[in-house]
């Protein structure tokens, strides 16, 4: 079971990792995968995630576990940038590695609505050359609120 | 002074700094100084990297006391 979790300062290839997971486990029938990118073609010049270490990777090595104790994977990984991004940059990567599609989508889905809204992230917004805090959205709550058994 | 506070997200910008560091004493006597609406419902708080509550907390020499914003990741 390989789980390959990271914090990342800097700019990454998402091709190259999931390229990487998929020959990593061969064995597994699917590799489900979600890029989350900073959203261009509006007015944002720039995108900023804060994180505190002492909570943060912490914080995704516990979700990541909580992953793997429900669905059956072979792997998964996941990747987070802190730092200021470009429009069209990689914010996030999640990689789930499965036997069978259904755990990997489901795996990969839930690993992501709990790092909108449960991980310990603080996003900001350049707009017009001013720095916007981004409240967290009703959404994402509701997204969250899916797992609840 | 030696109890390191640290403020995330916006609360940075309402403090006017990233951290700040104040004398170990109780936590009334830590926020003299600090914004009214620091510790609103919504803000979280974690001593030397673990979750905590306000209601009593006495801040010791080297603690570390982070306020923590509502998050907005992904």
């Amino acid at each position: 079971m390989a789980v390959d979790i990271r914090l990342l300062e800097e700019d990454f290839d998402p091709g190259a990792a999931i390229a990487a997971c998929a020959v990593a486990h061969g064995q597994s029938g699917g590799v489900v995968s979600f890029l989350g990118q900073v959203r261009g073609g509006d007015d944002v010049e720039a995108l900023d995630l804060q994180h505190y270490a002492p909570l943060t990777l912490p914080g995704m090595q516990h979700l990541a576990q909580t992953v793997l104790a429900r669905w059956p994977l072979d792997g998964l990984l996941i990747w987070h940038r802190v730092g200021e991004m470009l429009p069209g940059a990689p914010i996030v990567l999640v990689a789930a590695a499965a036997r069978h599609r259904r755990d990997a989508f489901e795996a990969a889905d839930f690993a992501m609505d709990h790092l909108k809204s449960e991980s310990w992230f603080w996003k900001r917004e350049k707009r017009g050359g001013q720095w916007h805090w981004i409240e967290p959205r009703a959404q994402d709550h509701d997204d969250l609120a899916r797992w609840d058994d | 002074m030696a109890v390191r506070l640290v403020f995330l997200g916006r609360l940075a910008d309402l403090v006017g700094a990233r951290t700040r560091e104040v004398a170990p004493g109780p936590l009334s006597a830590a926020l003299a100084g600090l914004p009214d609406d620091l510790l609103g419902p919504r803000v979280k708080l974690a001593l030397n990297g673990a979750l905590v509550q306000a209601e009593g907390l006495v801040l010791a020499e080297g603690d570390e006391l982070a306020f923590l914003p509502p998050v907005s990741g992904g």
